[in-house]
């Protein structure tokens, strides 16, 4: 299994630190963000992690791909500290996590858990993010103020501020999200399923976003369905099916045995041009 | 006969007062009931404090402080049952609720003398509230809205995504408690005026109401108490002229208000407001 730690920069063959650009190199760090050892869980009876371990290292970009109810959504709510393991540990700087609500680690549900008719602006939405430092009692002060104009300007929603949040596109939805867990200055931002539900133009708009967030050194680990989009823009993919299968740049991970062994079922891999692209491989017709 | 005559009454002054603030409160605190989708919650606390407060007539002690008690152990209940994952909210309300409303009934169908004060339980009492009772009601509402005020954002936060806040660092779970407890209360000082089966209306249809005229959340908050405050207002007007009851002739108002603008939607072919599919 690769190890994204063993990297040469500059070398193009090397295993680069995923996602790392050269300005946060010297971020890495001896210690990951979060460290998965040997983590096991589940919801009653139902497994969904099996022995994972996993590191994620302060400006990583990754990727979580494995078929439904494979543990990829487990593994975020692993990470936030909402799901508790029941063997194994989660290690967040090498102190070892016990309870939720992570000062540091931002977190952007699926847009299909939102309810689009809840009567808030996007505003509104983007100022929920100061609650993981003002708690109760605080207000919107000046600074805070100027903060969500800045973000909104860096995620291009300035002006749309007092719309409903259901008027935006779908990209400018889940930029508002993303918006929301940058106001907690997160080290780490979590993803459930960005692109999902998304066309292309909104895809590309959300994938923009998050470069230019881990450019400025921020980790970031989304789950996803989209093999292609994962390969063409992600530099680091975990393929997981409740139990960590293969991870690595996406070009070399995403070969036929590790998929199938993930989705328990045939695909097709092609390179081109430095490019990898999964297919289905159509059933054969029956007589 | 005048605008200005029933005010030469005094009952109808303090009734006037009580079914204003009261209609705000609800409006208010409505909002969130609504959008947390407890609307049968609140239904169902009006009918727990039902008995509380018949035990707290058998054992003559006062209103307030026996059925508020009553209330909020009904409300502590019901948000510990509904947190055992296993079983939902709506059963856990249904448990608690009728079986306290069950309790009532036993202990009524055993003291046979108290039928007036049932009644009024049930239904309220508007006309019969007097000076003190409007001083209640307007120190429970200030509190209320007092502590709503104070929770307003994490309350916003975990009412639209409840499982996000935690994460947040939003402590959902005492929230959640402090909202079902202010609900407990404000379902206690409305009972006396609206009454058990129709304090629920009161805390549904403005803020109903409201999502057709409004998006935004901040909107909603002014708007909803407006309403709730107009109706009772304008429900005890009629419910003077035409010599009925003035509960259900506040429910029944913003009842009409709220079918008077579905009605317009429909004729002009509009959605309402909060209407959309994603």
């Amino acid at each position: 299994m690769a190890n994204p730690h063993d990297h040469r920069p500059g070398d193009p063959h090397s295993l680069h630190p995923p996602g790392l650009e050269e300005q946060s190199l010297a971020r890495v760090a001896a210690v990951p963000l979060v460290e998965l050892v040997d983590v096991s869980n589940g919801y009653g009876t139902t497994p969904a992690l099996t022995r994972v371990s996993l590191k994620i290292w302060p400006g990583q970009f990754m990727a979580i791909v494995g078929p439904n109810g494979g543990g990829k959504t487990t593994l975020l709510r692993t990470v936030l500290g909402m799901v508790s393991a029941t063997s194994g540990k989660v290690l967040l700087r090498g102190q070892e996590l016990k309870r939720p609500s992570l000062e540091r680690i931002g977190y952007v549900p699926q847009l299909e858990t939102i309810d689009w008719n809840f009567p808030i602006t996007v505003e509104e939405v983007i100022g929920m993010g100061f609650f993981a430092k003002s708690r109760w009692f605080g207000g919107i002060g000046e600074n805070e103020k100027r903060k969500l104009r800045e973000i909104m300007e860096r995620l291009n929603l300035a002006g749309l501020g007092h719309r409903h949040i259901r008027e935006l596109s779908g990209g400018q939805q889940q930029a508002a999200f993303i918006g929301r867990a940058l106001l907690g200055d997160p080290e780490l931002i979590l993803l459930d399923e960005p692109a999902s539900g998304l066309d292309i133009r909104s895809r590309d708009d959300v994938i923009h976003f998050l470069h230019e967030i881990n450019h400025q050194g921020v980790a970031i680990v989304l789950t996803a369905h989209d093999l292609n989009w994962v390969a063409a823009h992600l530099p680091w993919a975990v393929c997981l099916n409740r139990r960590l299968i293969a991870e690595g740049p996406p070009n070399e991970v995403f070969t036929a045995k590790v998929l199938q062994d993930v989705y328990s079922g045939e695909m097709v891999v092609l390179h081109q041009d430095g490019m990898v692209m999964i297919g289905e491989r159509p059933h054969a017709p029956h007589n | 006969m005048s605008f200005l005559t029933p005010f030469e009454y005094e009952f109808f002054r303090n009734g006037f007062i009580a079914a204003v603030v009261i209609g705000a409160l609800c409006g208010f605190i409505g909002v969130y009931v609504v959008l947390r989708r407890m609307s049968y919650i609140g239904h169902g606390l009006s009918h727990a404090i039902f008995g509380g407060a018949v035990l707290s007539y058998v054992l003559n002690i006062n209103f307030f402080i026996g059925g508020g008690l009553w209330a909020l152990l009904a409300g502590v209940l019901i948000h510990g049952i509904s947190h055992r994952r296993w079983v939902g909210a709506d059963a856990a309300i249904g448990v608690v609720t009728t079986s306290s409303f069950a309790l009532g009934v036993a202990i009524i169908s055993t003291h046979r003398s108290f039928t007036r004060n049932i009644e009024a339980a049930l239904f309220g009492n508007i006309l019969g509230i007097t000076h003190t009772d409007v001083w209640i009601v307007v120190l429970v509402s200030l509190l209320v809205s007092c502590a709503l005020f104070v929770i307003r954002r994490p309350l916003l936060f975990s009412t639209f995504d409840p499982e996000v806040a935690s994460t947040y660092g939003v402590s959902t779970g005492k929230i959640d408690l402090l909202f079902i407890m202010l609900l407990a209360v404000t379902v206690l000082v409305s009972t006396q005026i609206l009454g058990v089966t129709l304090v629920a209306a009161a805390m549904v249809i403005p803020p109903v109401i409201a999502r057709y005229l409004t998006q935004r959340f901040q909107t909603l908050l002014i708007v909803s108490p407006l309403l709730g405050a107009f109706c009772g207002a304008a429900g005890m007007l009629l419910s003077f002229v035409f010599d009925i009851s003035s509960a259900a002739t506040i429910v029944l108002t913003s009842a009409a208000l709220f079918l008077l603008l579905e009605s317009a939607l429909i004729v002009r072919g509009k959605k309402p407001a909060a209407s959309h599919e994603h």
